[in-house]
């Protein structure tokens, strides 16, 4: 026994944490809960929602992975995204803006941050957003921009409640102030969504920051926050060396948003489902969700019976 | 007296050694010499000309931000008649980072807002250095609102580095403020013209900016983030700023090609801070001719050019 399992852990598994989410990195087999440290095998958390047993912390989610948890048996129709005009401001820093581009697409398999899908939930028709952290932390461009407008037009068009699920660091500095029109512009969006008085929810999720918060993510009729997630103006990167001092234990999450009446709910993620589709269902006066033929469980709670 | 910035060095040199003759001819009356001063100042003049004509990004930042640069509270005093400021936002506080009111320009009732950066160390912290809380948006919102109904346009004086990132800015939801502003701006039933005169910084900027014509002035800048917060996330080193600014086309020439902006608003030469008065006329002027193109609209007229030029923004390229 000279090859301790702790070792492994530590030389492979560690380094790899960032990347534990895509699927085809079989190597990845165990996530470290950052809150708790526990190692879980990673089946188990994809299992979960991505939430870590036990820990219950929330693990970020891919666009798509979203959407399939969301909806009815995993099924929507994905939604066309327009096309927008690549690298505008013919942009480089360390790398050039189009390289880094072909990267986040090719380690998420997507075109840009967004995503959008319409189906049912809980059987109630809904279109959805997603904003995947993954793709240059679901910074906010020109294609993000559209994404999200486009979205709200589907629900419009479709007569759908609108949920928007927000991850992001901000605006896509690349785009420079193209990236940052995008704050009216989806205002533009969430004003006619309101003129067509459908419901528009906004699902905080770690981390969502910057201009995205200072826009659409806080102009929902109802915002749910995710547990633990980071949601403000200001980075706290920024604001400590604004104020030159530590920022207070969970200054900016979940539960001090809603301390401090920014968000309505902090909402567990295996609740999200029912709690939208709930709220959907209330606001468009629809009936209540029809009870399903089959006897009701019997069985204790997952968390009782461990 | 003058202060100068590093690349008016050379202009800076003509204009002192001309100060020194005046001195001297001042003491001998030697007409030889005035005609030298002459000379001096007529070349200072010109290299000015010539600078100002092909300033950098970064130069423009500097310009921007210069000490003596006209502000809003010199905007207001020269073009605001019956000027009353409104203070609060009705629910926590008053900040003076954003001032507005009610007054009249050139004849016509105006809502006014502007962004204040002081020019003293006590207006500057009086005005938290052009940088709002949430109140200061709030207020913004309010008067966005009373404007409305009363149906009178909105003028907005565009000159921050950024809303202020602070923990009191975040409890009381500085995101959600900007947000409900820029809202604000894009449900006005009147017109609204935004004029940046400095620095247009970030969400801070269009959260007052959201406006049917959007206007700078000649050496302003109007940024994603300041040149050194960009600098800071995208090289991960804030004094690459210069790199930033450059890259990231933040002139109001750019930003005109590209269509983010309506209308440029020329500065005298060396800059509005060599002559305020002039620099702040043409800026009346340009406002002035951009209210009468929306006089004549409809109230849903108004909103849906407003959001329709949004909307056009960057799907022409």
């Amino acid at each position: 026994m000279d090859t301790s399992p702790m070792n492994w852990i530590s030389n492979v598994v560690r380094p790899k944490i960032r990347s534990i989410l895509r699927r085809d990195t079989p190597e990845n087999l165990w996530i470290k809960c950052p809150d708790s440290g526990q190692l879980v095998f990673h089946k188990d958390v994809e299992a979960n929602q991505f939430v870590i047993p036990g820990s219950n912390y929330h693990m970020r989610m891919s666009a798509v992975a979203r959407l399939k948890s969301m909806f009815d048996e995993g099924r929507y129709e994905d939604i066309a995204l327009p096309e927008v005009p690549l690298d505008p401001l013919k942009f480089r820093d360390e790398k050039r803006y189009v390289d880094r581009l072909k990267d986040a697409r090719t380690k998420t398999g997507a075109q840009d941050a967004v995503k959008v899908g319409v189906g049912e939930v809980e059987a109630t028709p809904l279109t959805v957003a997603v904003q995947d952290f993954d793709f240059m932390g679901g910074s906010l461009g020109m294609a993000a921009g559209e994404a999200v407008i486009k979205g709200m037009e589907t629900a419009v068009e479709r007569r759908t409640p609108f949920v928007l699920f927000a991850a992001s660091g901000g605006a896509r500095m690349q785009e420079g102030m193209f990236s940052l029109m995008q704050m009216p512009r989806t205002t533009v969006a969430v004003q006619r969504l309101r003129m067509a008085k459908l419901p528009y929810i906004v699902v905080l999720t770690n981390p969502t920051t910057g201009g995205v918060t200072a826009s659409y993510a806080m102009l929902g009729d109802i915002h749910i926050a995710e547990p633990g997630a980071l949601i403000g103006f200001a980075g706290p990167r920024v604001i400590e060396q604004t104020i030159r001092e530590k920022l207070p234990e969970g200054f900016q999450r979940a539960d001090f948003l809603r301390q401090h009446g920014m968000v309505d709910m902090v909402v567990h993620r295996h609740d999200l489902k029912a709690t939208i589709a709930r709220l959907c269902r209330v606001l468009t006066r629809a009936e209540p969700k029809v009870v399903s033929q089959e006897p009701a469980h019997e069985e204790p709670l997952p968390e009782a019976a461990q | 007296m003058r202060s100068y910035l590093d690349f008016e060095k050379p202009v800076a040199e003509l204009e002192a050694k001309a100060d020194e003759l005046r001195g001297v001819a001042e003491s001998s009356g030697s007409p030889a010499l005035a005609k030298e001063i002459e000379q001096l100042e007529a070349k200072a003049a010109a290299q000015l000309k010539e600078l100002y004509g092909a300033l950098t990004p970064w130069q423009k930042t500097m310009v921007a931000r210069h000490p003596l640069r006209p502000h809003f509270v010199d905007y207001l005093a020269a073009l605001i008649e019956d000027f009353t400021p409104l203070a609060g936002d009705r629910a926590f506080g008053e900040d003076e980072a954003i001032i507005g009111g009610f007054g009249r320009f050139r004849g016509h009732s105006v809502c006014v807002l502007g962004q204040e950066k002081g020019s003293d160390t006590e207006t500057r912290l009086k005005h938290n250095f052009g940088m709002a809380m949430p109140e200061g948006y709030r207020k913004a919102a309010r008067l966005m609102e009373l404007a409305d109904r009363f149906e009178i346009p909105v003028l907005s004086f565009v000159d921050t580095a950024g809303a202020y990132p602070g923990i009191g800015a975040e409890e009381r939801g500085q995101a959600e403020a900007i947000a409900r502003s820029t809202d604000a701006c894009l449900s006005l039933g009147s017109p609204n013209v935004a004029l940046v005169i400095g620095e247009g910084g970030s969400g801070g900027a269009v959260a007052i900016a959201s406006c049917n014509t959007v206007l700078m002035m000649e050496h302003a800048i109007y940024t994603v983030a300041s040149p050194e917060a960009s600098a800071s996330i995208l090289w991960r080193d804030s004094a690459r700023a210069q790199d930033a600014a450059t890259n990231m086309k933040i002139t109001a020439q750019d930003l005109l090609k590209f269509g983010i902006i309506d209308g440029i608003v020329p500065e005298p030469s060396g800059g509005a801070h060599r002559a305020p008065e002039q620099a702040v006329e043409a800026a009346g002027s340009a406002i002035e001719a951009a209210l009468a193109q929306w006089a004549g609209f409809s109230r849903d007229e108004i909103r849906a050019k407003r959001a329709e030029k949004f909307l056009a923004i960057g799907r022409k390229l």
